[in-house]
């Protein structure tokens, strides 16, 4: 099953509540290397973002994202595990999952 | 040869244990969809139900049931599908050969009780669903255990089924490095089941099935002392329910209880349960409460009650699992055993951590011990905030009649 795994920073964030957690470089060479990640990136935040809209074939631009989120997306990685189980474990060793937080989206399947 | 006015009964019996494990094989064999398993499992009970009366019951039932299910879902999935691809599958389940013999059917009730208690899913979803798929208990049943309307329920059962799909929550049982987490979130959420039942004489049959599955979970689990413990803790407490309200609904203490009401047999039982478990030396909480409960259980009087073992019980709780409530037991027991005074500064050391201020039977624990040792102003204080806070009148009365001397 492929997840997207919207890494996201967490506005409770207390100093220190990621202490001892992995380290992102080995995180990234062991999924890498398992094939558990296809792909994944930071992201700029917010303030950088741009919203689109096509209202009346009018494109809308907006600056900055769609609504007031309280989780700031700060980056994405799109996962193929055998299960929610796998795609658990893949998040809790991912060194946002103890500073910030971690949001796991399961794809629509690809065959209709 | 059967009376046939005893097939119905039978097939009850049948139902109460063969449920689950209908349910469990038929969705392995559905390929994970919960709805058509469970309306399969249903449909063999109806057919069971009209045929068996005149047939007489099968030297195999659970054969029989499962046969018949899955000849449903076939003939399910072949209408439903006009897809080349779905067929071809339909037509190799259909291939499989039948179960000869009940003995034969693989035993799957475990992976469907860690799949129903997966911590993905929210908590009243987890109970919801142990009480359909492994209780067997119908959507209305569960709504009036829970008084909540039907519809509600039913949705609640519908999105968590769902979800199970969608987030691909996996059907089976946890592998061994994760279930030090998923094990007691299982048991966790059958003792919830058990509590749900215990304070309300309406909801018996939640501690029924809380009991029941426990069973079924230290049969399947044998080598997992904190199942022992829990089923133990529960037939423990289970066996103390006659005796526990009095014939106006009142609550009785323990101290006060009649104990030629308590379930003796089950006493025994949940006491030695408790000691095999502990045997294995790898305590937990629910042995550990459990232990404290055949403490209670096995006294023939409340003034002959071991209180020093019930105090390094409650320790070694307090080290394993620290709260503020395992902390006001503990000093609780130490009232018991070493007098209120000895108790007293550890309440009050409680209540600094204001982490209890909020919970009833702080103040009532409180006020009981200042009452003992003759500080009847301050004990009236607390048992007036304790009244405020008491969430049922069984338990305002009882406070009420300790404030008024008699």
């Amino acid at each position: 099953m492929k997840y997207l795994m919207l890494v996201c920073t967490d506005p409770s964030y207390t100093p220190g509540q990621e202490e001892g957690a992995p380290d992102v470089v080995d995180w990234l060479e062991e999924m890498n290397g398992k094939g558990v990640r296809l792909m994944g990136h930071r992201t700029r935040p917010a303030s950088d973002a741009t919203t689109v809209r096509v209202r009346n074939h009018q494109v809308l631009l907006t600056d900055g994202p769609w609504a007031e989120t309280k989780d700031q997306i700060a980056g994405f990685d799109v996962l193929d595990c055998a299960d929610l189980d796998e795609a658990i474990e893949v998040a809790a060793k991912h060194p946002m999952a103890w500073a910030g937080m971690i949001e796991l989206r399961p794809f629509w399947p690809e065959e209709y | 040869m059967l009376v046939t006015s005893a097939v119905p009964d039978r097939i009850a019996g049948i139902y109460a244990d063969g449920w689950s494990r209908i349910v469990a094989t038929m969705i392995r064999f559905t390929g994970g969809d919960w709805d058509l398993a469970e309306e399969c499992a249903q449909d063999a009970f109806a057919q069971a139900l009209q045929k068996w009366p005149a047939s007489g019951i099968p030297d195999q039932p659970l054969a029989w049931l499962t046969t018949a299910a899955r000849h449903r879902a076939i003939d399910r999935i072949r209408r439903a599908s006009t897809e080349a691809a779905k067929l071809r599958e339909v037509a190799a389940m259909d291939l499989e050969p039948p179960y000869p013999d009940d003995s034969e059917i693989p035993d799957e009730r475990l992976e469907l009780m860690f799949t129903c208690c997966h911590p993905a899913l929210s908590l009243e979803a987890q109970v919801a669903l142990t009480l359909r798929s492994l209780a067997g208990m119908s959507t209305a049943e569960i709504a009036r255990a829970f008084l909540l309307p039907e519809r509600t329920l039913g949705q609640r059962l519908f999105r968590a089924k769902q979800r199970i799909a969608n987030a691909g929550i996996p059907f089976r049982v946890p592998p061994a490095h994760l279930l030090p987490d998923r094990l007691p979130a299982l048991l966790h959420v059958l003792y919830l089941l058990f509590n749900e039942g215990y304070g309300d004489a309406q909801k018996v049959r939640l501690c029924q099935e809380a009991i029941r599955l426990a069973r079924v979970l230290t049969a399947l689990m044998p080598d997992e002392p904190e199942a022992h413990g829990l089923l133990a803790l529960m037939l423990l407490h289970d066996a103390r329910r006659p005796a526990r309200t009095d014939a106006a609904g009142d609550l009785v203490t323990l101290d006060e209880q009649d104990r030629s009401r308590w379930d003796q047999a089950r006493i025994t039982e949940g006491a030695e349960i408790c000691e095999r478990a502990l045997r294995r030396r790898r305590a937990g909480p629910f042995q550990l409460q459990a232990a404290i409960a055949a403490c209670h259980a096995t006294a023939p009087v409340a003034d002959q009650t071991d209180w020093p073992q019930i105090v390094g019980l409650f320790t070694e709780l307090a080290r394993i699992a620290p709260s503020a409530v395992v902390e006001l037991n503990r000093a609780v027991a130490i009232g018991m055993a070493d007098g209120p005074e000895a108790a007293l500064p550890l309440v009050d050391a409680i209540a600094e951590t204001g982490q209890l201020k909020d919970y009833y039977l702080f103040h009532a624990t409180r006020a009981d011990l200042l009452r003992r040792a003759g500080r009847g102003v301050e004990a009236a204080d607390s048992y007036r905030a304790a009244l405020e806070l008491a969430p049922t009148d069984a338990e305002r009365r009882f406070l009420r009649n300790r404030l008024q001397p008699h």
